[in-house]
């Protein structure tokens, strides 16, 4: 069996503020293999983005990881020091954020910015690095990338904008890369683009993606396994097509039948009364239990871990392997699960 | 309840809507760098009809002139040329701005940013009472009485028109915005983009909300939006605009079912869909070009795989709903 590229492991991360320690993150566990990608998804506030910079070592005072593990090929690399952190980031971790403008610097030729960041993590020379930049553009399927090198962002359309920071995020060839909303600010034909791009680079390149976004669209399309999050823990995770289709969790059901699709007849989308608890205030047990439906007694009082759903509710498709869920109705018995 | 004039099929018409935007540099730099002067032509002819009670969308990517319809339609911005007459009173010429003074308050908008279109230093109550206000409908206690009803319409409590808004959630905040719309018992709602700032169950809330109340009231919805499964859910008929014009109208269902022009068929193609796990898709070239100096033509040309000579000399006319030389000429099913 191969090795994860990135193990997270029981992950919390904090904010301390005046009105005291916000748990942003509390117990997240997850691996991505390589060629793997993972996408995550959740409203605002679930915790999706925090996840992302706290592997990529991101997480800024007030906030700070608060216990669990994070392993890149088998390494820590949540207690690194900055110095040894800033060589891994960049060289095997690369992240691709929300939006391409301010992700490349207005000042400095596209070219100079992909020449620099080679020079720093790899041996090639300037001519190297510049032939290699190129070759970077091209792959990314930007036109006439030797003229184009020498373009200003300003220059680059939305789209090809996104391909130069992808481009960017190839430059030491990472093992890993975070991507997170790399298409929400783009218009559907770019998205389509950018979605086959990274799903290209991951099947020829053996890189694996943690693909962050709210658009459940793109995960259907792009991810091989989708975690699922509600207020700043992993309510489903599995097989993307297990997990859109045969939802397990009373939330992924409702986030799921909320969304309109292009092909399914509603005439009402799903309503899940309320909305996401602020993280002040996250209910004690299951945090989804003041908004579900099938609530009893113990998810106001224990709190559920993701796991093998133990027994089917009924009438419900076959379980998958590496479906797992954090719900107490998956771990009751089936006969109380009837009544 | 609602002034009505004579009931008639169609509510709203838009004849060859035109506008066009300065974008020219300064004077002194033309000037000096003998630049010419230059334009953006942000709507370019555009005609549609809206019917009474029914919910009719916009949608394009960003750049096809979508939201510069909606804020002519509602009057916030002039119009270079053409004409939008609602309920046969024309908002755009000047003969007719007596009655349509009486016309304003059937008119209300909702906006796409509910952080920005709600005054955060205005009560809730303040904010949805303001059309109120502003026509003269009704005084005193009847207008707390009214703003609580409204409060409750929406799924709030009458008591949150004392709290401010940054108190309250975006989909809250749309709710409040919604209220507000309503507010002045306006009849056509023009919604621009109303849930695209919104998280996926809140934007459910919100849309069912907006169905609740046009079978209610009967309202009119003119429905912007770049999301095409949101379209599909909520619009009778659906009108798709590149660069600044209109190539297909469709019966809503339809338009999903059986797209005729080639750019309708892109879109559809690349929009990611729960339902599409592992299907594989025909890739879509190209972006949508520079709408200052757009391509000659049918503007869809460089992108199209089935233009020819004629697309690239002549633009097309819309004729039966879509607005194509391919699909006129019978070179396409």
């Amino acid at each position: 069996m191969t090795e994860p590229v990135i193990s997270v492991r029981d992950l919390r991360v904090e904010f301390v503020t005046r009105k005291g320690i916000l748990r942003a993150i509390d117990g997240v566990s997850f691996d991505i293999m390589p060629g793997e990608v993972l996408g995550v998804v959740g409203e605002s506030g679930a915790g999706k983005s925090v996840t992302g910079s706290a592997i990529i070592g991101l997480i800024e005072p007030p906030g700070r990881i608060a216990g669990g593990e994070i392993r890149l090929h088998g390494q820590r690399i949540d207690n690194l020091d900055p110095e040894s952190l800033r060589r891994i980031r960049g060289r095997k971790i690369a992240m691709i954020f929300q939006d391409p403008l301010t992700s490349l610097n207005p000042l400095y030729r596209v070219g100079e910015q992909l020449v620099e960041t080679i020079l720093t993590h790899t041996d090639l020379g300037p001519a190297a690095a510049r032939a290699r930049a190129i070759e970077l553009l091209n792959e990314v399927g930007i036109p006439a990338p030797e003229r184009r090198i020498d373009g200003y962002p300003h220059e680059f359309s939305g789209g090809m904008r996104q391909r130069v920071v992808i481009a960017l995020a190839l430059c030491a060839e990472p093992d890993f890369i975070v991507a997170d909303e790399p298409t929400t600010a783009l218009d559907v034909s770019v998205q389509a683009q950018i979605i086959a791009l990274i799903r290209k680079l991951c099947r020829e390149r053996g890189t694996a993606v943690m693909l962050v976004t709210h658009d459940m669209g793109v995960i259907a399309e792009t991810a091989d396994r989708v975690a699922v999050m509600y207020a700043g823990r992993v309510a489903e995770i599995g097989p993307v097509r297990d997990v859109v289709k045969h939802p397990l969790h009373p939330y992924a059901k409702g986030l799921m039948g909320a969304i309109p699709t292009l092909e399914a007849e509603a005439d009402r989308l799903v309503q899940i009364p309320g909305s996401m608890p602020r993280l002040s205030n996250i209910p004690q047990g299951c945090a989804f239990n003041p908004r579900c439906d099938r609530v009893f007694d113990r998810c106001r009082v224990e709190r559920p871990d993701p796991d093998i759903p133990r027994f089917g509710l009924e009438g419900e498709a076959p379980l998958m392997p590496g479906h797992r869920v954090a719900c107490h109705l998956y771990t009751r018995n089936p006969v109380e699960n009837a009544s | 309840m609602m002034a009505q004039t004579k009931p008639s099929e169609t509510f709203v018409e838009v004849r060859d809507l035109k506008r066009v935007f300065d974008v020219s540099r300064p004077w002194l730099n033309r000037v000096i760098e003998r630049q010419p002067k230059a334009f953006l032509k942000a709507v370019d002819g555009l005609s549609f009809d809206i019917r009474r009670g029914e919910t009719f969308a916009l949608v394009g990517e960003s750049g096809s002139g979508k939201s510069t319809v909606a804020r002519m339609a509602v009057g916030l911005l002039p119009v270079t040329a053409g004409s939008v007459l609602i309920d046969g009173v024309s908002m755009t010429d000047v003969k007719d701005s007596q009655t349509r003074q009486q016309l304003r308050k059937r008119i209300q908008m909702i906006f796409q940013d509910p952080y920005a279109s709600l005054n955060p230093r205005w009560r809730v109550e303040r904010i949805i009472a303001e059309p109120i206000h502003a026509f003269g409908l009704l005084k005193g206690e009847q207008v707390t009485a009214r703003v609580g009803e409204l409060l409750t319409l929406v799924g709030l409590h009458p008591d949150d028109g004392r709290k401010y808004p940054h108190e309250f959630s975006g989909g809250q905040r749309q709710r409040i915005a919604i209220a507000r719309a309503l507010a002045s018992s306006a009849e056509f709602i023009v919604c621009d983009e109303p849930t695209s700032a919104l998280d996926v169950s809140v934007q459910a809330q919100i849309l069912n909300l907006m169905r609740d109340l046009q079978k209610e009231f009967g309202l009119t919805y003119l429905f912007i939006s770049h999301n095409l499964a949101v379209v599909r859910h909520m619009a009778d008929r659906i009108g798709v605009m590149y660069l600044g014009r209109l190539v297909e109208i469709s019966e809503g269902k339809r338009l999903f079912s059986a797209p005729r022009h080639p750019y309708t068929r892109m879109l559809l193609d690349a929009v990611p869909d729960l339902g599409m796990t592992g299907r594989q898709r025909q890739m879509v070239a190209g972006e949508i070009p520079n709408p200052i100096n757009p391509p000659s033509g049918c503007t869809f040309h460089p992108r199209c795989p089935l233009a020819n000579e004629r697309c690239k000399r002549e633009p097309p006319a819309m004729l039966d709903g879509v607005a194509c030389h391919a699909v006129q000429e019978g070179r396409v099913s």
